[in-house]
């Protein structure tokens, strides 16, 4: 905190209860951050790139249940031996539990590859596993995928832009989906560098923060704007500082319960939903810090001013203001 | 600035509210283990059928808990899995000929609730075990068939004009047809404009050849079509298979999902699903009758019609169903009545004409032939055995002589017109199918994922309550009743459409639990912020409503915005989150201003100086 920089509005000083933290004054430090971790988050897309699930790029994965504890190497030598191609064979939840995912391999689908696969995997007289889900993707989904995906992206965030544009001004637009792309960017660096299964669910979860890191933004700038309206006087970056301080708690206590609630989802909610709550978790953070950081100091850069939100009062009459 | 809201707003919200607690009940009442009736063919189900049933369960020691028949199907309900699976097995071996018999997870939802159409969600494959298949239609196999089909068509009706020609040939995208000279090309060129429709026609003049290329909207109706007709033969396929609610829908453009809840064998299933089908036309023979002895005199076969009854057909064939062009059914221009027209190629509109000029007056049967291979296991050996069930889908007087156009009218209704049609056209062209995905969930996984999802939507939802509690005080009752509320609402919703519930559909209900809190915090902030200002309660309440309401109602409309992009991409389990979130955004808008309010304006509105617990 800098305390050399201290808001003007008396008024505002003087209550008690509201936080009084020159966000806008840290905001310098804040772009920085955000610019080196999106670097190294589109650093690591590149190199590393994602771990994309069968969803994407066509395969199959099954999962067993052993009645004795399982042994992985066995298991991978024996469908190496078999011709399968580098299979990933991996334990989750218990020592019983075995998830094996195989390289889509021309001409092979799924029901002879069902059968194939369980025969390899119940080598073992003594230890029978038990199918609990088997998975077959064809190449050409995943690629249609791919490209529906690339898609909804595209479509979200032009919609979230015209819909920004309209209720506010262009330049909040672009700060608010320049905030949301931050986030998104973040998440896939989180799922590159930890080399998270990048599964549909995962995108739908990244779909959804858009759409809450959004909702978080649009909170600020709804202040944002009242009060240049409201506070005739003080600057663009007081009354931004102002604002944030105001929506500090609303914003602070609804990703906390948000939080809780994903939390819950990735402690309980079993093994096939776990990378989906994951990066809502990390999404959720994220969102926090851009709608606080982010998307204001954007806006500012940007050359967001005073006139801009004055009246003519045409949207105001959507505010229902007494 | 009263605090209050007027009688009917009050009555208008408890209504909402009592729609949404009533029908989101079924879902609490749980599932029977159960077996399910349905009538294979023209077996009949009634009264009778069921009490037929309950002796036979009686006798055999089988206790059932309760029985039902309704319109087109037996259920008998059991209180536990070993019981159902014993009379799956007993009505199987007695029944199993005219009915076809399937596991069944019926709902148990009381009489009262069904009464007034109440159900629960429909639970997708993730939480209940099945198979996933998605079939990719192949289009070109599709397209080159009908070129296939209107080069055939081409030479017959140049030869029915006795227009000489030299080729007629399928090249790539287009069929051309070579011509002698100037004068039969300008010939043809009249013949095949006039008679065939749908094809695009150019002149090549140096090469006294015309070249026909389907047009773009024949070309259409031709991949429509495939996929449509593919998808009736999988119905018909599915329902043979016994499966309680399967799920044949399309996707896309060319790609058909069958989703086959509580089967686990997927050989079996890709058997039926990819059984072929042909179809053959025969003189129904009435010089002769069936032995005594049950045989057939020389030069017949009998056949079976749909309800079981014997015919005795010739053994020769007329037509086969691969010389079937089209069918299509409708009325006859005559006589008005359900009509199926057909369609047949050259080679089989000449021996078409050839019969009927003799057999004028006599009767014509079609016959409909599926082949199935079966795998069943014998002694630890697989054994596969290859099926082929024969059956008259129809018997016709033949009027006239006629040959490559032809009608078969008499048909009871239009249904019946238009399953004939499907079933003739089902014989003549569908377009081959390939797997390309496949996805099995175990039952026991299904259960498990259930139990999951269920169990991480308590403990957020309790945590949630217990800080909204702690932090908001009377104002934190409120918003968890809200929530309460909110999340019946959804579930009635989605209940009341037989959505389908998936586990991330669970996951949806656990976000939208943090999500649909979010508009009570921001009205709980803003009367917070107003009370600090120095407002009175009743003016702080009123303010903080009224100013968080553009807020909310903004940070929803995103939130929707992001959620609706989620049915694009959406296969089966996203598309369950997307609905649920989509639901919950716009039920907590609801809830949590109209419903809040009217709490609030209960316990303080009205009254002077009041202290807000807040």
């Amino acid at each position: 905190m800098n305390a050399k920089t201290k808001l003007t509005d008396p008024k505002k000083e003087s209550l008690p209860g509201v936080p009084n933290i020159n966000f806008m004054g840290m905001r310098h430090i804040a772009v920085w951050a955000s610019i080196i971790l999106s670097i190294a988050s589109l650093v690591s897309l590149g190199v590393k790139g994602l771990n994309f699930a069968i969803d994407f790029t066509g395969g199959t994965v099954v999962e067993v249940k052993y009645n004795n504890p399982a042994d992985v190497n066995q298991i991978r030598l024996n469908l190496e031996a078999d011709g399968f191609k580098s299979p990933m064979v991996q334990q989750f939840g218990s020592t019983h539990d075995v998830l094996i995912r195989l390289a889509p391999q021309e001409g092979v689908s799924g029901s002879n590859l069902k059968s194939r696969v369980m025969g390899i995997l119940n080598k073992d007289p003594s230890n029978i596993a038990e199918l609990n889900r088997i998975e077959f993707v064809g190449p050409q989904v995943g690629d249609d995928l791919v490209t529906d995906s690339g898609l909804a992206l595209l479509y979200a965030s032009i919609g979230i832009l015209i819909y920004v544009a309209l209720r506010f001004e262009y330049r909040f637009a672009l700060g608010a989906i320049l905030a949301t792309l931050h986030d998104v960017v973040m998440i896939l660096g989180f799922f590159s560098v930890l080399q998270l299964e990048f599964d549909l669910s995962v995108l739908a979860a990244v779909l959804t923060i858009m759409g809450y890191s959004l909702n978080d933004t649009i909170v600020v700038f709804d202040r944002i704007r009242e009060n240049f309206r409201k506070l005739r006087r003080g600057e663009v970056v007081e009354v931004m500082n102002i604002s944030i301080n105001e929506t500090l708690s609303r914003t602070l206590m609804t990703s906390f319960l948000t939080l809780l609630s994903v939390i819950a989802m990735a402690l309980f909610g079993g093994q096939v939903i776990h990378n989906f709550a994951l990066a809502l978790i990390v999404g959720i953070v994220v969102g926090t810090y851009s709608s606080i950081y982010v998307a204001s100091a954007l806006a500012l850069k940007l050359g967001v001013s005073r006139m801009d939100l004055m009246p003519p009062e045409k949207e105001g009459a959507l505010d229902n203001r007494p | 600035m009263r605090n209050r809201y007027p009688v009917w707003k009050n009555l208008l919200i408890l209504t909402v509210l009592a729609f949404g607690i009533i029908y989101s009940l079924p879902n609490f009442y749980g599932e029977d283990p159960s077996v399910q009736l349905s009538p294979s063919r023209n077996a009949k189900i009634d009264q009778s059928v069921l009490l037929q049933i309950e002796k036979l369960l009686a006798d055999n020691g089988v206790k059932a808990k309760a029985s039902e028949l309704n319109d087109k199907r037996i259920l008998v309900r059991f209180h536990d899995t070993d019981t159902q699976i014993k009379a799956e097995e007993l009505l199987k071996s007695n029944m199993g000929n005219n009915y076809s018999v399937a596991l069944n997870l019926a709902p148990a939802t009381p009489g009262w609730l069904r009464a007034i159409g109440a159900k629960p969600m429909y639970l997708g494959l993730d939480l209940r075990g099945g198979v996933h298949f998605m079939l990719q239609v192949d289009m070109d196999a599709a397209v080159t068939q009908a070129q296939d089909r209107y080069a055939e068509d081409i030479r017959t009706n140049l030869r029915e004009a006795k227009v000489r020609y030299l080729s007629v040939e399928r090249d790539k995208a287009s069929i051309i047809v070579k011509f002698q000279d100037a004068q039969t090309l300008a010939q043809g060129r009249e013949v095949i404009k006039k008679e065939v429709r749908g094809l695009v026609l150019n002149v090549l003049e140096n090469e006294q050849a015309i070249v026909a290329t389907i047009s773009e909207q024949e070309i259409r109706e031709v991949r429509k079509f495939a996929v449509a007709q593919n998808i009736t033969i999988l119905r018909n396929r599915v329902n043979e298979l016994g499966v309680a609610e399967p799920v044949i829908q399309q996707q896309g453009e060319d790609r058909i999902v069958v989703q086959l809840p509580g089967v686990q064998d997927t050989a079996r299933a890709k058997e039926i699903l990819g059984a072929t089908a042909t179809l053959e036309f025969r003189l129904v023979d009435s010089e002769h009758v069936i032995g005594p002895d049950g045989k057939a005199p020389l030069g017949t076969r009998i056949y079976n019609d749909r309800a079981g009854r014997p015919l005795l057909l010739q053994r020769k064939i007329i037509v086969t169903g691969d010389q079937v062009v089209d069918a299509s059914s409708g009325l006859d221009q005559q006589s008005g009545s359900p009509a199926v027209f057909i369609t047949l190629n050259g080679t089989g509109a000449k021996k078409m004409a050839d019969t009927t000029k003799e057999s004028i007056g006599k009767a014509m049967a079609v016959v409909f032939i599926e082949n199935k291979s079966e795998t069943k296991e014998i002694g630890g050996q697989k054994v596969t055995t290859k099926r082929k069930v024969e059956e008259v889908i129809n018997v016709a007087t033949i009027r006239d002589r006629f040959s490559k156009r032809f009608q078969i009218t008499g048909l009871d209704s239009t249904e019946e017109a238009r399953n004939l049609a499907l079933l003739l056209r089902a014989g003549a062209l569908a377009a081959p199918m390939d797997i390309v995905e496949e996805r099995t969930v175990g039952p026991s996984l299904g259960k498990e994922n259930i139990a999951q999802g269920e169990r991480s939507f308590l403990i957020g939802f309790a945590l949630v309550a217990i800080v909204v509690l702690v932090y908001y005080k009377v104002f934190g009752i409120i918003a968890n009743l809200t929530l309460v509320f909110n999340m019946a609402l959804i579930m009635a919703i989605l209940s009341s459409f037989q959505a389908t519930l998936t586990l991330p559909g669970i996951a949806g209900f656990t976000l939208t639990v943090g999500m649909a809190v979010d508009a009570n915090v921001l009205i709980y902030e803003r009367i917070k912020e107003e009370l600090r200002n120095g407002n009175s309660p009743q003016a702080a309440i009123y303010a903080g409503f009224d100013r968080a309401f553009a807020t909310i109602f903004d940070s929803h409309i995103t939130n929707l915005l992001a959620a609706i992009m989620l049915f694009g991409i959406g296969s089966g389990p996203v598309k369950g989150f997307a609905v649920t979130l989509t639901i919950g955004i716009i039920t907590s808008l609801f809830t949590a201003v109209t419903c809040t309010r009217m709490m609030v304006n209960w316990i303080y509105g009205e009254k002077r100086g009041v202290k807000l617990w807040i």
